[in-house]
């Protein structure tokens, strides 16, 4: 820690000095391991400095050794609170490198899936900011659709929280009746919930004063800090990554992009709150599309790429070429052609991307993570300077900070 | 799509001439490399330029190759025209021996802990950053750990006897 001899105390402080704050890395209000060295005049900060690191877990170095599917697992664990877009981005970064095409019904199936983690994402970041401003009922409340979700993924792929869903070309199996059945009654059950947590919030006094006007960051400056997402939107810019450079045929889909104004807490907060009614809209129309594919067509779950694509197990018993490949990519022996993409997903808090450079060998040469959170906390120290502490609070949480993503 | 991958080429090779090492046109991304020396001034020129306007950073990283000699270390900038939508990716490489490069935190302030970041893990001196201290290792490492000159722990060593978890 740097000594910081030049603060002066503002005007009119009644202060005689600075106090030097520790926030973090364990305070329960930070929701993650951050620590933020303050420098405070009463409650006002007049500087913050932030670290992070507490939990970097090596995996751009990890992932030089790993064949392809094995990185999933990694994936997984950046952005915790929606693991399946991590996977899917991953995915989709692959098939592009392995130039593999998938049908229309995996891309909508895939639609259905980020869209759900990105409801489950929103939802953990919309009822904390609740929970950070006193009111934590609406916090409990929706838990119970996030359990909901996490029911969904279960059926679709075995786990809850970090899923390694789906594999290259699609998904390791069809969705089952049941997964179907419960995305139904998401779908039924949950916009009435929403509506009632809005509710909650979005006229209420306390929750206006203590949102609107905090956490401010004006559209050239979150566009100067690399913003992308909600965060972004919240400050009046239209960049969404689905619009502007569909994938998984996001093109087929019809939503619009929220965009607030004046990029403080409260904007980010309905901007958040309205993408989940978007994310509604299309998983909906994802779920009749889904539906319209009949006989042979809705049993399609994954594209035909059977270097890459895990071969049925009946097959491995009785065919020689899925012999072949089940040994190849169960041991990692597949090499990957040359090249170079960045491909990137609208993650649950901005333009997710992954840079991956392969030299022709069985593993990435460099595998990049762009993690929209990393780039976001950096401009919590501008953001937060001249603030209130509590309104500090308030930003971190709104912001969306996962520790996971921003330590890859 | 008003702005053609022909246009960019022509700007920057009329601006830069032999300041451009390469073009790859091939790439999901166009590409080029140019003179690590001259890394700030492209960025700058693709931020000014009103025909270009690539003012959005969207990542910053860094690549080590061991067999380059002379040019082992990448920085790898991906610029993006929100507006045109656009992508571009500028390389730069650096001698190993002098990992010297001109920091972009003045034109975009993203650039940052992205530049930390590149440093903590290749060592790559940004000169002009006002705070160049790595971000996510510990402060006393004394080694840059991406660098393909460490290793990851051979899996199937067996000199290695762990009480708790066995090998």
């Amino acid at each position: 820690m740097p000594e910081q001899a030049n603060i002066v105390l503002p005007e009119g402080s009644l202060e005689k000095q600075t106090t030097r704050l520790n926030l973090g890395p364990t305070h329960p209000a930070t929701h993650g391991v951050f620590q933020n060295i303050l420098e405070m005049d009463g409650e006002r900060i007049i500087k913050a400095e932030s670290t992070v690191g507490y939990i970097h877990r090596a995996f751009e170095k990890l992932a030089e050794r790993r064949p392809l599917y094995q990185i999933t697992t990694l994936t997984d664990r950046l952005n915790y609170c929606s693991a399946p877009l991590n996977n899917m981005g991953w995915h989709m970064t692959c098939e592009k490198l392995l130039d593999v095409k998938t049908p229309k019904r995996v891309d909508y199936l895939r639609v259905i899936i980020m869209e759900l983690s990105r409801i489950s994402d929103h939802l953990i970041c919309n009822s904390i900011v609740g929970v950070d401003t006193g009111a934590y009922t609406g916090f409990l409340y929706v838990m119970q659709y996030r359990e909901l979700i996490y029911e969904i993924y279960e059926e679709v792929c075995g786990s809850r929280l970090t899923t390694n869903m789906g594999r290259i070309g699609g998904f390791e199996r069809n969705f089952s009746n049941t997964a179907f059945q419960k995305i139904e009654q998401f779908l039924q059950e949950f916009p009435k919930v929403w509506k009632e947590f809005e509710n909650l919030f979005m006229r209420n006094r306390i929750f206006i004063e203590r949102t609107k006007g905090t956490g401010a960051i004006s559209a050239e400056r979150a566009l100067n800090y690399s913003f992308t997402g909600p965060n972004l939107r919240a400050a009046g810019i239209d960049y969404d990554v689905r619009v502007h450079a569909p994938y998984s045929s996001y093109e087929d889909f019809d939503f619009i992009i929220p965009v607030g104004t004046t990029g403080d807490n409260y904007d980010r907060f309905m901007v958040r709150g309205e993408e989940v009614w978007q994310s509604l809209s299309i998983i909906r129309q994802a779920y009749e599309k889904v539906q319209s594919f009949k006989g042979q067509d809705a049993e399609i779950y994954h594209a035909d790429a059977p270097e890459y694509y895990l071969p049925a197990k009946a097959d491995v018993y009785t065919k020689m070429e899925a012999l072949i490949y089940h040994f190849k990519i169960v041991m990692g022996e597949t090499e990957i052609p040359v090249g170079e993409v960045y491909h990137s997903i609208e993650g649950a808090n901005g333009e997710l991307g992954f840079y991956l450079v392969s030299d022709g060998g069985r593993t990435p040469y460099r595998l990049h993570f762009r993690r929209p959170c990393f780039i976001y906390y950096q401009a919590y120290e501008e953001i937060v300077s001249n603030t209130m502490l509590s309104d500090a609070i308030i930003t971190l949480s709104s912001l969306n900070l996962i520790a996971g993503e921003m330590d890859a | 799509m008003s702005i053609s991958r022909d246009h960019i080429k022509e700007k920057l090779n009329t601006q830069f001439g032999d300041g451009i090492v390469s073009w790859n046109d091939a790439s999901d991304i166009l590409t080029l490399e140019v003179k690590p020396d001259l890394n700030l001034k492209v960025l700058t020129f693709l931020y000014d330029e009103p025909s270009l306007r690539f003012q959005f950073l969207t990542d910053l990283t860094g690549i080590h190759f061991p067999d380059k000699t002379g040019a082992e270390i990448g920085v790898i900038y991906h610029v993006h025209n929100l507006k045109e939508n656009i992508r571009l990716r500028v390389k730069i490489f650096v001698p190993i021996q002098k990992p010297d490069v001109y920091t972009a935190t003045g034109l975009f302030s993203g650039a940052n802990w992205m530049e930390r970041e590149t440093f903590d893990f290749y060592g790559i001196n940004f000169i002009g950053h006002p705070n160049l201290k790595r971000v996510l290792n510990v402060d006393e490492m004394d080694y840059h750990p991406l660098r393909k000159e460490y290793p990851l722990e051979d899996q199937t060593r067996i000199d290695k006897d762990d009480e708790m978890f066995g090998r």
